[in-house]
């Protein structure tokens, strides 16, 4: 059974639809990504799941209780904030102790848990300072301590690690995966970074303009990914334009001057999406020249000019000469590795 | 870099401040030690103001109750205002900073438009209600045998206090409101998802946040109101009296201006060391969250 359901959850502000038919359940303890690009509506869904905001349609349960029934400051959820949201006249102690102190942990216990909390981010010796005396990186991990010491049912973060350069984002990526997998919270991140969604999580779910778009592994909407819009905003990837010609026989699918064998069922004009990393270089298939090479240590990116448009290559670096600026290649590509949609012609 | 542009540079900001330096000097310093210097001189009924130096004055604020009095008064009258102000201004702050877009520009335009107004418009008006036999509120309360004679207002401390308050009141709720402002806009909802209602929330995680803004609230409107003349000369008059009013008194009635000059500088004195030491203390209270 799902331990948290959100059910065609929906939320309108005035006349403006936010979030639409939202459905999505999570298991005990799985770790999803919500990512999409600015202003999709990620961070009013999980305002719904914490909330402090009420969906105009649908239900969230969880373990099978109805959510919304239940008062924000009563639905024992952690939540760490973009912002961090601190306390900043409280110490990294008393900010973490805060949720134990409105629970009537008894003293004692209380000091521990604050002291294994801040220990387990990394934290230990740091009870006494002030958050506006800590780093970026710091902060956010106290404010991760102050989510989690709660044991909350469910982990709400709400893009944790874009006040963090980069550096200090891989570090706490691999850290915060490290955490939730030892403590085994359920937990929902809120990010617009492709990497850290696919890095972290057990499912992403991918949305625009308040849709979901798709729902998968990292893999699945990476390599299958169901609509236009998720290919695109998983990685790079070429788009194609093809038709399928169903009077030849065998039924052909046709780029330029590549082809192959048509998959069942779509004919007419289509759109063929390869990712950059799945092209290589042969002697018959789309041709194409090479605008630019740029060497980027493990791996070469070509940018080239092919006849159905630009085309970017990547190789990995494996020692072996790469055709240079202003040659002439042939692109081509296993057709398992392609995906083809309809295309509508304008 | 060479002498010369060394040279330079160190003259260039003098040279640049120079102006407002010179006005700084010309309408504020020169006048202030002229009074202080007055305030040593002699001078009687008939012989005017006589350029000695004598502790006469100072003798006199010194051993005369009188004037003790009347100091006490006037910081008794400043620190309930500030009470007053601090305690209807920051919930008044915080309820208006939560109001939604458009009523919020509405209401912080009522709060603040009192400012354009003149402080005697201001204090006239509580005159008008009030004042005596003939104020609209008496009136009204005694034709309605409510009460059988007229709410003391006129000419009493509290009159002076409530009258005071209401000029002063922008200048906690501004103060306030920008404190306000540095709060985390989602610092509410952390607490809340924590566990905290709502008197906690208010208590533990906005009061001490907000605090340094009352503070610095209370150090203006404290500092205004010992030294206001306007409202504490309608409302109190010359019966009773406060420093900055006595200090005019001396000054235009009685034309012994030595001692107004003393009562001023006791003032300004008592006034400057007050904030300087409140303000050190606070800022030590407060240094996490002031950073
Ligand atoms: N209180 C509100 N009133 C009206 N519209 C709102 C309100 N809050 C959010 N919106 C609108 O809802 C849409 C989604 O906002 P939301 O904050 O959920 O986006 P997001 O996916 O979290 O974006 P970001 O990645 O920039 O944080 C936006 O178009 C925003 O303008
Ligand atoms: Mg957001």
């Amino acid at each position: 059974m799902a331990y948290l359901e959100l059910d065609r959850v929906a939320k309108q502000f005035g006349t403006q639809t936010v979030v639409d038919d939202f459905s999505l359940s999570v298991g005990k303890g799985e770790f999803i990504s919500f990512l999409g690009p600015s202003g999709c509506g990620k961070t009013t869904t999980l305002q719904m799941i914490a909330g402090f905001l009420d969906p105009t349609r649908g239900a969230i349960r969880l373990e099978g209780k109805d959510l919304t029934a239940i008062h924000p400051a009563k639905r024992g959820l952690g939540i760490v904030f973009q912002s961090y949201a601190l306390f900043p006249h409280m110490t990294a102690a008393e900010n973490v102790a805060f949720g134990l102190e409105m629970r009537n942990v008894p003293r004692n216990e209380r000091a521990e848990r604050v002291r294994s909390a801040l220990a387990m981010v990394g934290l230990a010796g740091y009870e006494d300072r002030h958050p506006r005396r800590m780093s970026g990186g710091q902060q956010q991990r106290v404010a991760l301590a102050r989510a989690l010491v709660i044991k909350p049912s469910v982990l709400l973060l709400d893009e944790p690690l874009s006040n963090l350069d980069a550096k200090l984002r891989e570090e706490m990526q691999i850290e915060l995966r490290q955490i939730q997998r030892t403590v085994g919270t359920t937990t929902i991140l809120v990010t617009h970074d492709q990497n850290e969604a696919m890095s972290l999580s057990d499912r992403i779910v991918v949305m625009s303009q308040g849709k979901i778009e798709q729902i998968g592994t990292p893999q699945e909407t990476y390599e299958k990914p169901a609509s236009a819009f998720v290919s695109q905003f998983l990685g790079k990837t070429n788009d194609f334009a093809g038709t399928i010609d169903r009077t030849a026989t065998p039924a052909q699918l046709v780029a330029g001057s590549w082809s192959a064998p048509a998959p069942v069922g779509l004919s007419g004009p289509v759109t063929v999406s390869i990712r950059p990393e799945r092209i290589g270089f042969g002697d018959a298939g789309l041709s194409a020249k090479i605008i630019t090479r740029i060497f980027q240590g493990n791996h070469w990116l070509f940018q080239c000019d092919s006849e159905c448009g630009p085309a970017i290559v990547i190789r990995q670096n494996d020692g072996k000469a790469q055709p240079g600026e202003g040659e002439t290649v042939r692109l081509i590509w296993r057709p398992e590795d392609m995906s083809v949609r309809a295309r509508t012609v304008a | 870099m060479s002498m010369a542009a060394e040279e330079r540079s160190v003259r260039a900001p003098w040279a640049l401040t120079a102006p407002a330096l010179m006005l700084f000097v010309g309408v504020l310093l020169i006048p202030l030690v002229m009074t202080v210097m007055l305030s040593f001189h002699d001078w009687g009924q008939y012989k005017g103001i006589e350029p000695v130096f004598i502790l006469k004055n100072w003798h006199e604020i010194a051993t005369d109750p009188y004037y003790a009095e009347m100091f006490w008064r006037t910081f008794r009258i400043a620190i309930l205002t500030t009470v007053l102000t601090a305690l209807l201004g920051a919930p008044e702050a915080y309820i208006l900073n939560r109001m939604s877009g458009r009523w919020k520009s509405f209401f912080l335009l009522v709060i603040l438009g009192p400012l354009l107004i003149s402080v005697v418009a201001r204090t006239l008006g509580w005159a008008l209600l009030f004042g005596g036999n003939n104020g609209l509120v008496n009136k009204l309360l005694m034709s309605l045998g409510v009460m059988r004679s007229p709410i003391p207002f006129m000419f009493t401390e509290t009159g002076m206090v409530i009258a005071l308050a209401h000029v002063m009141m922008p200048f906690m709720v501004l103060s306030v409101w920008a404190a306000l402002q540095r709060l985390d806009p989602q610092i509410e909802n952390a607490a809340m998802s924590l566990g905290a209602g709502p008197v906690t929330i208010i208590r533990r995680i906005i009061m001490p946040q907000i605090m340094p803004g009352v503070l610095s609230g209370a150090i203006i409107v404290f500092s205004l109101s010992a030294s206001a003349f306007a409202t504490p000369a309608i409302i109190g008059g010359r019966r009773l009296k406060v420093a900055a009013t006595l200090a005019y008194d001396e000054f235009l009635n009685t034309l012994n201006w030595p001692l107004g000059a003393a009562v001023a500088t006791l003032l300004l004195v008592a006034l400057v060391l007050i904030v300087v030491g409140s303000n050190a203390l606070i800022e030590r209270r407060y240094a996490e969250v002031f950073r």
